[in-house]
Formats: C-alpha cells, sequence, structure tokens
C-alpha cells in the first residue's frame, strides 16, 4: 500500500510520496528527500550516524517510523547551518580534529548541539554520556570529547 | 491512510480494534529494528506514543505507588522525580540503550517486546509490579511475573495494548545490575535487581537473560529474609554466599551468541551477591 504523509523537516514542508508503510525516517531523509547527512549504517540504533533531533530530541532516525514523525520538528544537519557558514559546534570539530574520516560526525554534531541545549558547562563523564549512542571507529574520542569542551568553553566566555 | 498516529487512547483503541492485527509502535527502538532487517512486515501501524494518557504517569501518596502510563519513555524514568520513587527503574533505565535510545523507548514497549534480557522488565519483576491491559472490550490486570510467557510471548491479546504499569515505591535499598561488553548501548549477557522491603523484612531478587522470562528466586529471597537483618542492614559474609549461590541455582540460562551458560551462571553469583552486599552493607 502506498503512504502520502508531509513531514516537516528543517523548517519546510516536505511531502512523501509512494512510501511503503514501514520506512523508517532514516530512508526518507535520504532516499526521498535527498538529505544525505544523517548516514545510514547498522539500522539497529547501534551506531548513532543517523541521529537527528525530533522536537528537539536527539533520536535514532532509522528507529522513528517516518509516517509516525507527522506534525512533529525534524532537523537534520542540513538545518543547523547554511553551507560555507558552519554552527560553533561544527567549526570545533574541525579545529579540535575530531573528524577523520567523517562518516560518524553528522550524528555526533547533532548529539553534540543536544547535549549543550541541555547542559551548557557538562563534565568530561556528561559528554561520554551524552555521546554513547554514537560510534567512531577513527578517532578514539579524545578529539571529538575536546571538541566538545571547545564549545561549551567559547559560548562560557561568549555569555559572560 | 494504514499509519495511524493516535493522539488519545480512544483513537487507538478503535484502530486497533478495527485492524487488530496491526503493529502497536511505541518508541519504534525494538520493532523498527525488526522492520529495517526485514524480520518484520507490516501493512497496518498504530503508533502509540503520542497518546497523551499513555505518556503520563500519577503518583498515588497514600498507596506509596507510581502508576507509568505505558508510553511513559526511559529518559523521564531516569530523572527526578520519578528516579526518587524508583531508583532500580531509574538505575536500569539509565542502562537501557543509549541517549537517543532512552529519549524514544517506552517501559510498555520494553514490556511488551518481552525480551528475556530486557533490563526494566527485571527490575518490574522485582517490585511485582503490576501490569494494566486495556482493549475495546475493556481492562484487566495482570501480575507482571504472569505478563510474560517465553522469550518475546505475552498474555497481550489482539486488538489490547499496555495501558499503564503500577510500581510501588520503594520501600528500602534497592539497586540494579548488569553484566555486558561495554557500559553504554549494550544488551544485557545478565542482569540482575534486588529490592528491599524494609517494613515487610523481605528481599526481592529477579534475574534477566538467564532463563526464557524474567525469573524471581524464591529460595535466595527465603535466605535473605531469615538471615538478613533488615533494619540494620546487616548481612553475615556467609549468608551472602549462601544467597549468591541460590541466586545462582535460580538461574536457567542457556549457550548463545551474547554469552555462555556457564559464564552467565557465575555472573548472577556476583552480582547477587553484590547486590546484597550494598543493600546491607554490615557485616
Amino acid at each position: 500500500m502506498s503512504e502520502q504523509y508531509t513531514l516537516r523537516v528543517n523548517g519546510a514542508d516536505r511531502p512523501v510520496q509512494d512510501a511503503w508503510v514501514g520506512e523508517s525516517l532514516l530512508y526518507v531523509l535520504r532516499e526521498r528527500l535527498g538529505l544525505l547527512a544523517a548516514k545510514g549504517a547498522c539500522e539497529q540504533g547501534e551506531c548513532g550516524s543517523c541521529s537527528v533531533l525530533v522536537d528537539g530530541e536527539v533520536v535514532c532516525s532509522c528507529l522513528v517510523l517516518a509516517a509516525s514523525a507527522v506534525g512533529q520538528e525534524i532537523t537534520t544537519v542540513e538545518g543547523l547551518a547554511e553551507p560555507g557558514a558552519p554552527t560553533d559546534v561544527q567549526q570545533a570539530y574541525v579545529d579540535a580534529g575530531a573528524v577523520q574520516c567523517g562518516f560518524c560526525t553528522p550524528g555526533l554534531i547533532m548529539a553534540t548541539h543536544a547535549l549543550l541545549e541541555r547542559t551548557a558547562a557538562p563534565s568530561e563523564l556528561e559528554i561520554r554520556e551524552a555521546l554513547s549512542g554514537n560510534v567512531c571507529r577513527c578517532t578514539g574520542y579524545g578529539r571529538i570529547i575536546e571538541a566538545v569542551q571547545q564549545v561549551a568553553a567559547r559560548r562560557g566566555e561568549a555569555g559572560r | 491512510m494504514s499509519v495511524v498516529v493516535a493522539d488519545s487512547l480512544e483513537q487507538a483503541l478503535d484502530a486497533l480494534a478495527a485492524a487488530p492485527h496491526a503493529t502497536v509502535l511505541a518508541g519504534g527502538t525494538d520493532v523498527m529494528v525488526e522492520l529495517n532487517l526485514g524480520h518484520r512486515r507490516t501493512d497496518a501501524v498504530v503508533a502509540v506514543a503520542r497518546v497523551p494518557e499513555l505518556c503520563s504517569w500519577t503518583y498515588d501518596a497514600r498507596r506509596a505507588t507510581v502508576r507509568l502510563g505505558a508510553a511513559v519513555r526511559y529518559a523521564e524514568i531516569h530523572a527526578d522525580p520519578l528516579a526518587a520513587w524508583l531508583p532500580a527503574l531509574a538505575q536500569a533505565g539509565r542502562t537501557v540503550g543509549s541517549p537517543q535510545i532512552r529519549a524514544a523507548a517506552t517501559v510498555g514497549g520494553n514490556l511488551a517486546t518481552s525480551s528475556p534480557a530486557g533490563d526494566g522488565i527485571t527490575v518490574l519483576a522485582a517490585l511485582d509490579a503490576t501490569v494494566h491491559l486495556v482493549s475495546s472490550a475493556g481492562r484487566r490486570d495482570v501480575p507482571v511475573g504472569q505478563f510474560t510467557v517465553g522469550p518475546k510471548r505475552n498474555v497481550l491479546a489482539p486488538g489490547e495494548l499496555i495501558e499503564a504499569i503500577t510500581v510501588p515505591v520503594a520501600r528500602g535499598w534497592q539497586g540494579f545490575s548488569k553484566v555486558g561488553v561495554r557500559n553504554a548501548m549494550v544488551i544485557a549477557t545478565a542482569n540482575a535487581c534486588l529490592a528491599v522491603d524494609e517494613p515487610a523484612g523481605s528481599v526481592a531478587l529477579a534475574l534477566g537473560s538467564v532463563g526464557p522470562v524474567i525469573l524471581r528466586c524464591p529460595e535466595a529471597e527465603a535466605i535473605a529474609a531469615a538471615q538478613c537483618d533488615v533494619a540494620a542492614r546487616r548481612a553475615s559474609p556467609a549468608t551472602v554466599a549462601a544467597f549468591a549461590e541460590a541466586a545462582m541455582a535460580a538461574a536457567r540460562p542457556i549457550d548463545d551468541h551474547r554469552s555462555t551458560a556457564a559464564y552467565r551462571r557465575h555472573a548472577v553469583r556476583v552480582m547477587a551477591g553484590r547486590l546484597l552486599r550494598r543493600a546491607m552493607p554490615h557485616e
């Protein structure tokens, strides 16, 4: 049976047509809407590379039934910033050398934004726990944690 | 439309009555894995995660219970105020998946999946929680120990939903313990929950991932009730050892892709002993 519905993605209404009822949000974002930031790897919520925000909460888009997200605000990395004008989190990942192959990076960027919205100055343990659902096989996480700490520090200075 | 995103309990029940074999979708963290991997096909879905009645909880001070709507998410359970009333469930909730999983996964969905390794179910079993079921035909209550009947099997009838779970507020020390290959995002090799009921002078112990369903340990519980000084939080080393042995004897584990039966028995003995010692720190 073919499904027709409209998702609210990065502030825009995006119609989805002729979809199968069981499609994940990850599949619809990538294959139907052409938004390629969220990455598909494990398809079972283990790796976090498909992390997006749904109504402000970071979730694995592979575990969201796309048709059930009607009426919710979905944010992907594409919705965070214009090309060439990275957010402070994206810039810190670059500055800290927290990006190697880059596959996990979009998910980590979403999880980092979500963390710093809730907790402006997280401890290292809080950072590690908040990012524990995002698997990176290149960096060993040290520079990722540095990047998060850099953002928190810069925002703290800017807020003074 | 073959996906109904219910915004009231009535709407969800009507949709299920019209399509009793529809896939009930709560947080999606189990159902979507099956769909993504092709282990489940579906042509009708009733999404219940946004049903307000299922997303709310109530605290009953007189009965000293919390009634958790089935779609209350683990992210909410492992924060106060629920964490203060239900410390073992909060502890287990903190180990259920990653932040991404806990933002979506619900306590009712955890129970409905009825995995022998469900971390939350082990706690609910130790606390003798009550499961409230609802369908368009009416309501019924089932003790959590009778809800699951085998691996991924339970007493839910077609057209029936978990509406809520009533859990007694902690009446003494309680804790959750889990063995797995890493701290985050891991399915338990074995897990355990111990809950002390100080007024009753009793200790409950439940084990997960070591049998077809979550197991209680009546012999270990009898040893603790007879030999521990619950009020003084005192247990002799011999009592702790006997308790741990009895817990190990209650386990019925198998060899599978996650571990071996022998290791799981060992893990149960260690976790049961540690939990009792944490509950009874004085020798």
